[in-house]
């Protein structure tokens, strides 16, 4: 059992009041930064941490917050990527539900760092019940003084407000969630310049997810260092998984990053293997936009290698055999699961919920969708699936923002590991359509 | 910036008009256009469920934008419904996690259950069946979300019953987001 930093008290009643999250050790790090820690020096302790941005792209926090403009007198702002919305993720709306205070100690820790006097947390529309609970916390965080003016005598003020979404996978994009903050449509903004220089009203901001902020708590209670300790190599510290599909016991799970894929989808500690007695087929590690991996590839790297639960582990190969932490949502599907349609549902996904001002994403993920439905559906061609690929490699590194990217790879992963599934379909039509049919290789039909 | 429309017949409640002055507080005065999406959940849920054009122009009035920077606000975002709707509107995700563990045949159980489609409405006016991109409940698929609550793990005939019994009971006026809410302001204040 590895050491848990941010679920450690999840299961205790009323850990979503103050005055329990208080008693069992919250809002330590808060007053430890505001009593004897410089803002400087909150930041070098995120930094000596190790910490990797949660979100999915595993850019380092302290090196992010390090980037920060402080032009004098001009506001800058902490917000907080509360949009989750990843298909297969599911951690952050866990946190927040459970430990909103945990959320708030790191916003104030982490604003107090940057200098914020206003800081917002951006949450995805369909949580409005989240909401709900982050502004009774919130509202408890005023009454004892550890938001408003002049927080435990330290002089430092902080005002703290949650903001809904309304519907949009695109502002979990940085500069998408801040033209939504600002009351328009979600499109992301060409960078330069970055948030960090023009960001929030044109101020200089920190955008960061849930769960990095959270993390921020444990790295001030322990110190950076104590916290780089845990974990492997440069994935320091413990990460919320989002363990989902066709696995014996979905959920979360928060991991000393290190643990072996294998130990982690049959440990009886973890997701307890595959349901139904089921064989493994694929996996999705990091959210949907990464991409998928065969059995073999998932639980051992191309060069024979047990595969571990890191940042560096899950990409060894890079995109030939490699895949991707990602947000740390964990998609197993079985042996049953037929890849072509689960292709073409995730393609739809991309193609829903492109802004449409890059052409190449929004043509090129609705061609993707069009081409993969026929395959799908048995009136594809051999040419389909090669045009599937090459719509993909076009879109890719041609948009603004990256959901183009996020579109092309899961597709083009698709094709490369089980390019034989996508041949059946189109050779065998009928049989590939039929319901409960599943391609196993070979030509075997289930 | 002026209103460009004739000023508008529809009026929020007074609980409304105070929840909308509380959230114009969380921005710069000068940045007031923050307060947009909130504000169009506040609608939608004192007007029926939906934002016709006449509640987005009471909106645009509101906040004293044009009525345009509402309209490509409202049809951006796929919670705010543009078409009337039932009293619950069932939003059933249809992403790959859900699909992997049953939301194709638990959308065809509800429009069966409902006599309504995808889109439609049923006889009874009760459901909108409404199908979604991810919900972030992935482990718990298949989910529906209706307004505050979500619906996990779908995936039994006796689930499924038991969401839908829980809703009958619910078919009266909705609670609006905010009347919950008293007790934390006054607190806050």
């Amino acid at each position: 059992m590895g050491r848990k930093l941010l679920t450690e008290h999840v299961n205790v009643e009323g850990i979503e009041t103050f005055e329990v999250y208080r008693k069992h050790g919250g809002y330590r790090a808060v007053e430890k930064a505001l009593k004897t820690m410089t803002p400087d020096e909150v930041v070098d302790e995120v930094k000596k941490s190790g910490l990797r941005g949660r979100g999915g792209a595993g850019f380092p926090t302290g090196l992010k917050w390090s980037f920060l403009a402080k032009p004098e007198g001009v506001p800058r702002y902490l917000v907080c990527n509360a949009d989750e919305s990843e298909p297969g993720t599911f951690k952050d709306r866990y946190l927040m539900s459970k430990l909103p205070h945990l959320l708030i100690e790191g916003m104030i820790a982490g604003s107090y760092a940057l200098g914020a006097r206003t800081s917002y947390i951006y949450i995805r529309g369909e949580l409005l019940y989240v909401l709900r609970i982050l502004e009774k916390a919130i509202a408890e965080a005023y009454a004892a003084g550890f938001l408003g003016e002049n927080i435990l005598g330290s002089g430092y003020s902080l005002d703290l407000h949650v903001h809904p979404g309304a519907g949009a996978y695109i502002c979990g994009e940085e500069t998408a969630l801040l033209e939504s903050l600002e009351g328009k449509r979600g499109n992301p903004r060409n960078k330069p310049p970055f948030p960090a220089v023009q960001g929030l009203y044109a101020r200089p901001t920190v955008v960061n997810n849930v769960e990095s902020i959270a993390t921020v708590v444990p790295i001030l209670n322990l110190g950076g260092d104590e916290y780089a300790k845990i974990g492997v190599g440069k994935s320091t510290g413990t990460k919320l998984f989002s363990a989902c599909g066709h696995l014996n016991k979905p959920g979360i799970y928060e991991l000393e990053l290190g643990v072996p894929v294998e130990e982690f989808i049959y440990s009886d500690e973890y997701c307890g293997g595959i349901w139904k007695g089921r064989e493994l087929k694929a996996v999705v590690a990091g959210g949907s936009s990464v991409p998928i991996l065969p059995k073999e590839l998932i639980l051992k790297t191309a060069a024979g290698e047990n595969r571990l639960m890191t940042y560096e582990s899950l990409s060894d190969g890079g995109f030939v055999t490699g895949t991707m932490l990602g947000s740390g949502g964990f998609v197993a599907m079985d042996e049953t699961t037929c890849i072509v349609k689960n292709t073409w549902n995730f393609s739809r996904f991309y193609h829903h919920e492109s802004c449409g001002q890059c052409s190449p994403c929004r043509e090129g993920t609705g061609w993707m969708e069009k081409v993969l439905h026929r395959l799908e559906h048995g009136h594809g061609s051999m040419h389909d699936i090669d045009l599937v690929v090459s719509v993909a490699k076009q879109i890719e590194g041609n948009t603004i923002c990256p959901l183009g990217e996020a579109a092309a790879w899961p597709v083009a992963a698709a094709v490369r590991h089980f390019r034989d599934e996508f041949e059946w379909h189109v050779k065998h039509p009928h049989e590939a359509t039929r319901p409960g049919a599943v391609y196993q290789g070979a030509g075997v039909l289930a | 910036m002026a209103p460009t429309t004739a000023p508008s017949k529809l009026q929020f409640s007074p609980a409304g008009q105070t929840e909308i002055k509380r959230l114009l507080t969380h921005y710069p005065a000068e940045r007031s256009k923050s307060v947009l999406l909130p504000v169009l959940h506040i609608a939608q849920a004192e007007f029926g469920g939906w934002v016709s054009p006449e509640v987005q122009d009471l909106v645009a009035e509101t906040l004293g934008i044009r009525p345009i920077e509402v309209y490509e606000v409202a049809t951006f975002y796929t919670m705010y419904n543009l078409k009337p709707v039932g009293k619950h509107v069932l939003e059933i995700c249809r992403t790959g996690p859900c699909m992997l563990r049953g939301s194709d045949e638990l959308t065809a159980n509800l429009e069966r259950i409902t006599g309504a489609k995808v889109g439609e409405t049923s006889p009874d006016g009760n459901f909108t069946l409404k199908e979604v991109e991810c919900l972030a409940a992935c482990g718990f698929a298949p989910v529906v979300q209706v307004r505050e609550q979500y619906y996990e793990s779908l995936d039994t005939p006796e689930a499924v019953d038991a969401m839908l019994n829980d809703l009958r009971a619910q078919i009266h006026r909705p609670i609006l987001p905010w009347e919950m809410l008293g007790e934390v302001h006054s607190q806050q204040q």
